[in-house]
């Protein structure tokens, strides 16, 4: 039993070291050989099948998991990884329940689709596990692409551009590559440092060097890298956090969810990690259920999810509710906040106002509800900063305030491609991520074969 | 509530369902704990003549092939007949026929082809007071390389003179177990029928290769690298079964002659389908061997509910009553006319039927509808082949419909007629007996 569950204030070492291992260990642990066999049976091996169109890398699924049923892991691994070389992260993240598994056919038979993400996991860690590397280079072809971010995105292009032969150079803001496979994501999700196990296969293909530090708008700029190189592929995330727009939300405990869960992937030890008794996070998508999630998992007492539309508008899938409802999170709905109450300068409380829709705009109704909070999260969705831009000379076309691209990835500029959450038009997934990176690759090099 | 009680040449059993001659059946113990579960009756593992025991092999006797889940669908061996010794299974027999007056106990013989060697074993086994004998001309390995079992099934002569022999020296029923692995099963069964056999049994195992270990390039099951063929069993050979059966019952020469059908009963469905084919009982082997013998248990009530939903009071009511409708192709009514039909409230759209009819069939079935993933017979192109029922996984979801006498068939433009016609009938025949 933890000695200090119900202790206010945000605080560390709220479990016992078990707790903490067990909390945080693999959330869905691998298949073996036997149920991932009897699971790759149930795969009726459609026609132009449903789950395909479903994976925003369009992966051959069902021969994918025909050749895991016939015994052929490392096969059906290069089926994956042909259209998705992040395929072993995407089997772990992507919500199959609002893709591939909810467009299988035995989801509608049955309501029981194929349990196609673990099968993917069991095929891409066959091979993975071993060092199977399936790609060689083309011929040097003596092109210089710079690829801005390490993300799943930048990571997807680099490899695939390497494959053709052209030299790449990634330049990575942070530490490590990966971006939120290794900064975002929660860490049950990708235990056992999955992430940069991961970078390290998809860079083992040569003529990849990644440069960290290095940030574009601080060291580096458009212009001079579209000087200096032949392409650039600009795919470096987003850098901006919404403001909550509630008065007194510089109180300290307030923090924003997605360093936290940055701050919670790089810990070494979870005990570590300070978190509030009671905790309330804003916000509805995954990354307010990510944060939500982990904060239980660390130990706090009560966590809340506030969320200013219906349960049906959550950016979340059905299936991540559960999971935060099973770890004991409560997601409350119609609320938005109003005002951090703080004391001292820390907060205390916060003060949330029910919403309605009328003529389908949101309002508050003016009811209010003060929550105890002695830490609040804010998960209302990130920005692009576009302010990393500044220096490129010729100004980059942006679309909502993201950079706008073509069907290829192709910006405004030339030589400019742009992919992964930076776009406009994304959906924040990162499958979409690799498939921009990839079918960017794919944009690049056909430019300069010509 | 049904009757299935039974009686197969003179021998009852209160149901239908025996164990085949086989190792669930080699001795006391294995048999009793299968009547306890509910057998109706057993044929005793096969018996070979006095002398030193039959040697087996000490390696793998099995071998297997899967569906999914590794569901057994079909088991080959390579087990002789009984390797103890023939006195200690004759003692046995006569406890457990003692122990069981109920149930049926028929003993499986197979002894050198040589009149002495029966004369000698059948008085034997009658002492026992068992209730019949088969003779077992089936087994395809090891003993066929000694002249006996399906060496023997596959010369009919030699079938008919041995059968003549047990049926002289012996009082006890004759069953006479026949081999598949012959062109025409009916060749033996006529012998069999010729030499007074009072029933035949069959199928026995056909000869078999389940797969070949490709590390070490050698057949399963493997025997210190080297594989022989051995016996196949079990679901995957109950059609061939059940046609050999029915082609027994429909031959004029051998009509009426009682039959044990064999080969793949699994469920009382399968049973009641042999029985309906014309077999007066079943016997059952690898389904024990996979589940053991409690499945008889499902067999006696799905039998039962069957019958009792269907009116049948027992078992008479059932047996051969398919036999009149299996006919040669060339008596298939040609103006029955079908077209395949798709629920599309049960389609579940995995396009199955659109892909095997698109690329192997008749291009009769769409992927595509306003857009839409949607799959519909093009009836103007469906020859009504079926294909797309079995290929769907979801039982009941596409139909074959006939046309009704007086519609138009779409793919051929013509008006379906009421009239039966079948190929001795049809213009294109060229073997056809003009009627005038």
């Amino acid at each position: 039993m933890a000695d200090r569950q119900h202790e206010d204030g945000i605080i560390a070492g709220r479990l016992s070291p078990d707790a903490y291992a067990q909390n945080f260990a693999d959330l869905h642990p691998p298949l073996d050989e036997h149920e991932a066999r009897v699971e790759a049976d149930r795969c009726y091996f459609c026609y132009d099948a449903p789950c395909m169109h479903a994976c925003p890398t369009s992966i051959d699924i069902p021969l994918f998991i025909r050749q895991i049923a016939t015994g052929n892991p490392l096969g059906s691994a290069k089926t994956i990884f042909d259209q998705n070389i992040l395929g072993g992260m995407c089997a772990r993240v992507c919500p199959t329940e609002t893709l591939c598994e909810e467009a299988c056919v035995r989801e509608h038979a049955e309501g029981k689709p194929v349990q196609i993400g673990r099968l993917q996991r069991y095929a891409t860690d066959a091979a993975m596990g071993e060092g199977k590397q399936f790609y060689s280079r083309a011929a040097p072809t003596g092109r210089r692409i710079a690829v801005v971010g390490a993300g799943p995105a930048g990571l997807a292009c680099a490899h695939r551009l390497a494959m053709h032969g052209h030299d790449v150079t990634v330049y990575e803001a942070r530490p490590k590559a990966g971006g939120l496979n290794e900064y975002g994501i929660a860490a049950y999700k990708t235990p056992e440092n999955f992430a940069q196990a991961e970078v390290d296969y998809v860079t083992a293909i040569g003529g990849i060097a990644v440069e960290h530090d290095k940030a574009l708008g601080r060291d580096l700029s458009l212009s001079g890298l579209a000087a200096e190189f032949d392409a650039v592929f600009l795919a470096m995330g987003l850098g901006g956090v919404n403001a909550l727009q509630a008065e007194g939300e510089e109180a300290e405990g307030v923090e924003n969810a997605v360093d936290y869960i940055a701050t919670l992937r790089q810990a070494q030890d979870m005990a570590q990690l300070s978190i509030g008794r009671r905790v309330v996070v804003i916000g509805g998508g995954m990354t307010a259920i990510d944060a939500a999630v982990q904060a239980r998992l660390l130990g706090a007492e009560e966590v809340t999810i506030c969320y200013r539309r219906g349960r049906e508008h959550m950016n979340a899938s059905e299936w991540e509710q559960d999971l935060a409802a099973s770890k004991g999170v409560i997601i409350r709905h119609w609320l938005q906040p109003k005002r951090v109450i703080a004391e001292g300068g820390k907060v205390r409380a916060i003060e949330v106002e029910y919403t309605a829709l009328s003529d389908g705009r949101l309002t508050g109704t003016g009811e209010t509800l003060t929550l105890k909070a002695d830490q609040v999260f804010k998960a209302i969705g990130q920005t692009f900063e576009p302010a990393a831009l500044n220096g490129s000379g010729e100004g980059l076309a942006l679309d909502r305030g993201r950079i706008k691209v073509d069907a290829e990835g192709r910006t405004s500029l030339p030589k400019v491609w742009a992919g992964g959450d930076c776009i406009a038009g994304g959906d924040d997934l990162t499958v979409s991520a690799v498939a921009q990176g990839r079918d960017a690759a794919e944009s690049i090099h056909r430019a300069l074969e010509e | 509530m049904a009757d299935i009680r039974s009686n197969f040449v003179g021998i009852k059993s209160p149901n239908p369902f025996w164990l085949a001659s086989a190792p669930p059946t080699d001795k006391a113990y294995n048999v009793e704990r299968a009547f306890k579960e509910g057998w109706g009756g057993v044929v005793w593992k096969t018996l070979g003549e006095e002398g030193p025991p039959i040697v087996n092999v000490n390696g793998p006797r099995y071998g297997a092939i899967w569906g999914a889940d590794r569901r057994l669908l079909g088991l080959n061996n390579i087990e002789l007949i009984t390797d103890r010794d023939l006195y200690l299974n004759l003692r046995e027999i006569k406890q457990v026929k003692k122990n069981w007056p109920d149930r049926a106990l028929v003993v499986s013989l197979m002894v050198p082809c040589e009149e002495d060697a029966w004369k000698a074993i059948l008085p034997l086994v009658e002492e026992t007071e068992a209730d019949g004998i088969e003779l077992n001309f089936g087994c395809p390995h090891g003993m066929s390389e000694r002249g006996m079992g399906s060496a023997v099934g596959q010369v009919p002569e030699y079938v008919e003179m041995v059968v003549r022999w047990c049926k002289q020296y012996t009082r006890m029923p004759v069953i006479t177990k026949l081999t598949p692995n012959i062109t025409d099963v009916r060749k033996p069964a006529r012998a069999a029928h010729a030499g007074g056999t009072d029933a035949v049994s069959l199928i026995n195992t056909i000869n078999s290769i389940t797969a070949v270990d490709l590390d070490n390039f050698a057949p399963e099951p493997t025997i210190d690298g080297k594989g022989s063929h051995g016996g196949y069993c079990g679901p995957a050979v109950k059609p061939i079964a059940l046609n050999m059966v029915a082609e027994i019952a429909r031959d004029p020469e051998t009509r009426g002659l009682p039959i044990s059908g064999i080969g793949g009963v699994t469920t009382w469905r399968d049973a009641a389908e042999f029985l309906a084919l014309g077999a007066g009982n079943v016997q059952v082997c690898t389904a024990a061997m996979t589940y053991g013998f409690k499945i008889v248990q499902e067999m006696i009530e799905g039998l039962k509910n069957w019958m009792d939903a269907k009116g049948h009071a027992s078992l008479d009511d059932i047996i051969g009553r398919a036999t009149p409708n299996v006919t040669d192709w060339q008596y298939l009514n040609l103006n029955y006319v079908t077209k395949a039909k798709i629920d599309q409230d049960l389609c579940i759209k995995c396009g199955r039927c659109h892909i095997a009819c698109e690329d192997t069939s008749h291009q009769a079935i769409t992927a595509v509808v306003d857009g839409a993933r949607r799959f519909e017979v093009i009836e103007e192109e469906c020859v009504g082949c079926n294909l797309c029922v079995n290929v769907c996984p979801v039982e009941g979801c596409i139909d074959m419909v006939p046309l009704s006498a007086g519609a138009v068939d779409r793919r051929t433009g013509k008006v379906v007629e009421a009239e039966y016609a079948n190929w001795t009938m049809h213009p294109n025949n060229p073997m056809k007996v003009a009627a005038e």
